[in-house]
């Protein structure tokens, strides 16, 4: 179930590009900290680790939150600190119950924003029903850090019977997404300024357990999840195909994107399949329960562009395609670096 | 997004592809170059070589700025951004170039000021901003990128502010097209000339290639649709025995091109009497330096550049790529040595160079035709 060959870290230095969740993100991990770090947890390089204790399972994740700017339209840091770990338990099929939070402070940064920070997390923490159960402050001399840096760890309960996996993939199955792609990276880069472009645009940052929880109602038939953060639909789907040894085949024409997010992307030459999601995730469902499937997401809020967007194939296995609504197809790859804007 | 989608219209885009097919000759190859890299990549983003039949071969062309910028040059890039008092501010594409030590990537990684702008005047503008560091442009382009250039040394002169600098890379488009035209083995039917070069330069430029060459031009624009009108144009021609610079891109381009872009150009650029072209080789009044006037906003004249020439890979047939000689997947070390994560080749850096177009965008048809039926 591992991909067959690891890819191999020769970059004599970090750049950018492997914090980006693309292929050097890839190399990074795999070459680096599987190699050292390694072990049948790690290896799994899902969104949380599977925990068996005494009999009963949990989910284990932990992420780092380092955006900028720090409030932005829809949200800030803190929202995203715990919806972020909050989904990342929700998708591995587990109910999310403690959290953790971890706080790098640059020296000078205002406390009243702290405190907005702070409050963003009490409350999102109470919308998804997680206890912040544990904390740790750290202030580090001006300029050695950007503001404000915030670390969350979390553990959730898997139910009974749930079970979800690459290895439970299989042709036939429908790629389903909860909802437009894309609102919250293009919101934070807007949000950045210098571009220059007035778009109405929030970010999607929101707890998704409740959604995940209605969803594996439908049993066995629900086959594997992930909520494509950083990299976007793109890097979600490859790391499965990769995983897997399938091929995804999506539609261009029921991708749910905005407006808004799809003209930005235009504009700056970007492809919105490597934009960042927050509050939103992407299911592989057997094709008999897709229909299920998404009238059971178009009932909640937060479901309601929900959307079947495309087809686990066999062949060729490893690849993500796209059939554009031009007529044509091509290939979805793994990102190489930051997506950077082209010249003209 | 109004004005983007209806040229992307699938409906459409079968009607062209029945008069495509309709106008080949079956059997009969049509090779036609498109010159532009904003061509190759929108041919492969949208899967257009997937609505035009066999017959019908894209040959993608030199017009990708950041593929023909040569390894010197970008070292002496890195030279200047490594300097301590250099703020060095770039194209986002230009960023993972490699020269013979490493990219401005990984430049910046080791320390240096690199910063990304999306364009010159926010280059001058963080001049305005920070009196105390020199900031400086790297120049990069064809005849589309140039004029902005321009304006924004007219405007440092104008506002006196003397922090700021370009490191003027700008080239020009018709000198490639002629050594294209001129190399040996050339088989060209036709080309599709870029489009947003020609919305400033004017469709003129190119008779040259009828007049001289006897091939067929036509000016093109980069939705998918605008791209299979061009080659149902172009197949018109050749059947009709007609060989004209016609012109697709009516919506914005001009016989005589942007008249003050070019008197922008005119007034802060001259021709150099030569360049080096990454795969080309040197090329005679192919490149822009800033005028005399202007010298003092020339990165080249205020700083002291390596000025080192380094020889292309020898594994690397970048060169071949960029004229059609050969496909992308033809290279000896395509998508074994050279991949997007670690290029030799600058055509597979930029999305809009041939071979990282056909790595990320198109294995699959190549593996499609290498599989035997």
């Amino acid at each position: 179930m591992t991909r067959a060959r690891r890819p191999k870290l020769r970059d004599p230095i970090v750049t950018l590009a492997h914090g980006a969740g693309g292929k050097a993100t890839s190399a990074l991990v795999e070459g680096l900290f599987l190699e050292e770090l390694g072990g049948p947890l790690l290896e799994a390089l899902g969104d949380s680790a599977v925990i068996e204790l005494n009999g009963s399972r949990f989910a284990f994740t932990t992420d780092s939150y380092v955006v900028t700017p720090i409030f932005f339209p829809g949200g800030s840091i803190g929202e995203l600190a715990v919806n972020g770990t909050v989904n990342d338990l929700a998708v591995a099929g587990a109910r999310p119950r403690y959290l953790s939070a971890g706080f790098v402070v640059e020296e000078g940064f205002p406390v009243a924003d702290l405190r907005r920070v702070a409050a963003a997390m009490g409350r999102a923490a109470a919308a998804a029903g997680v206890t912040i159960a544990a904390g740790d402050t750290k202030v580090v001399e001006r300029g050695k850090a950007d503001g404000l840096y915030v670390n969350t760890a979390g553990v959730g309960e898997i139910p009974d019977g749930v079970a979800l996996g690459p290895e439970r993939v299989q042709p036939g199955d429908r790629v389903i997404v909860s909802g437009t792609l894309g609102d919250h990276g293009m919101a934070v880069m807007i949000a950045r300024g210098g571009l220059e472009l007035e778009v109405d645009l929030e970010s999607d940052t929101a707890p998704v357990h409740e959604l995940v929880a209605s969803l594996l109602h439908l049993g066995p038939a629900v086959r594997w999840m992930r909520d494509p953060t950083r990299g976007g639909l793109a890097t979600a789907l490859n790391e499965l195909t990769a995983q897997a040894q399938v091929a995804v085949r999506l539609r261009e024409d029921a991708l749910p994107i905005r407006r808004a997010v799809a003209g930005a992307c235009e504009i700056l030459g970007i492809d919105p399949l490597y934009v960042a999601c927050e509050g939103r995730f992407v299911a592989i469902v057997a094709a008999d329960a897709a229909e299920a499937a998404l009238a059971c997401l178009r009932a909640h809020p937060l479901g309601a562009e929900a959307a079947d967007v495309g087809e686990i194939g066999a062949d060729p296995p490893g690849l993500v395609l796209l059939d554009t609504s031009f007529g044509g197809s091509r290939i979805v790859d793994m990102l190489v670096g930051d997506p950077l804007p082209r010249i003209c | 997004m109004k004005y983007v989608t209806e040229f992307r219209s699938g409906a459409l885009a079968q009607k062209l592809a029945r008069e495509i097919a309709a106008l080949v000759e079956p059997g009969r190859e049509v090779k036609i170059m498109e010159v532009c890299g904003g061509h190759t990549h929108a041919i492969y983003k949208h899967g257009v070589e997937d609505l035009v039949p066999a017959e019908v071969d894209f040959v993608h062309g030199p017009g990708c700025p950041v593929c023909v910028i040569p390894m010197g040059r970008v070292d002496d890039a890195i030279a200047l951004a490594e300097r301590p008092e250099v703020v060095f501010t770039t194209f986002g594409d230009m960023m993972r170039v490699p020269g013979a030590r490493g990219s401005l990537l990984e430049a910046k990684a080791r320390g240096a000021d690199v910063r990304m702008v999306y364009s010159p005047l926010d280059a001058l503008e963080l001049a305005r901003r920070t009196p105390d560091r020199q900031i400086v442009f790297f120049g990069i382009g064809f005849e589309t990128t140039a004029p902005a250039t321009a304006i924004t040394l007219l405007r440092a002169r104008a506002d006196g502010i003397r922090n700021f600098s370009v490191f003027c890379n700008h080239v020009t488009i018709a000198p490639p097209l002629r050594a294209i035209l001129d190399s040996p083995g050339l088989r060209l039917d036709a080309f599709i000339a870029p489009g947003h070069v020609s919305t400033v330069i004017g469709t003129r430029v190119y008779d040259f290639i009828v007049e001289e060459y006897a091939k067929p031009v036509v000016v093109t624009a980069f939705e998918p649709l605008d791209i299979l009108q061009a080659v149902v144009m172009t197949l018109r021609q050749l059947r009709e025995g007609r060989c004209e610079v016609e012109n697709q891109y009516t919506r914005v381009v001009r016989r005589d091109g942007n008249p003050r872009a070019l008197a922008a150009l005119e007034e802060t650029m001259e021709l150099r009497e030569t360049f080096e072209w990454r795969g080309l080789g040197w090329i005679e009044r192919s490149a822009l330096r800033l005028r005399h006037e202007l010298a003092d906003w020339d990165a080249e004249r205020r700083f002291e550049l390596p000025g080192r020439r380094i020889a292309d890979p020898k594994a690397c047939q970048c060169g071949e790529v960029l004229i059609g000689a050969i496909k992308p997947w033809e290279c000896r070390v395509f998508g074994t040595a050279c991949t997007p994560e670690r290029p030799i080749g600058t055509c597979m850096v930029s999305s809009e160079g041939a071979c990282a177009a056909y790595y990320n965008y198109g294995r699959l048809a190549r593996r499609r035709e290498r599989v035997p039926v």
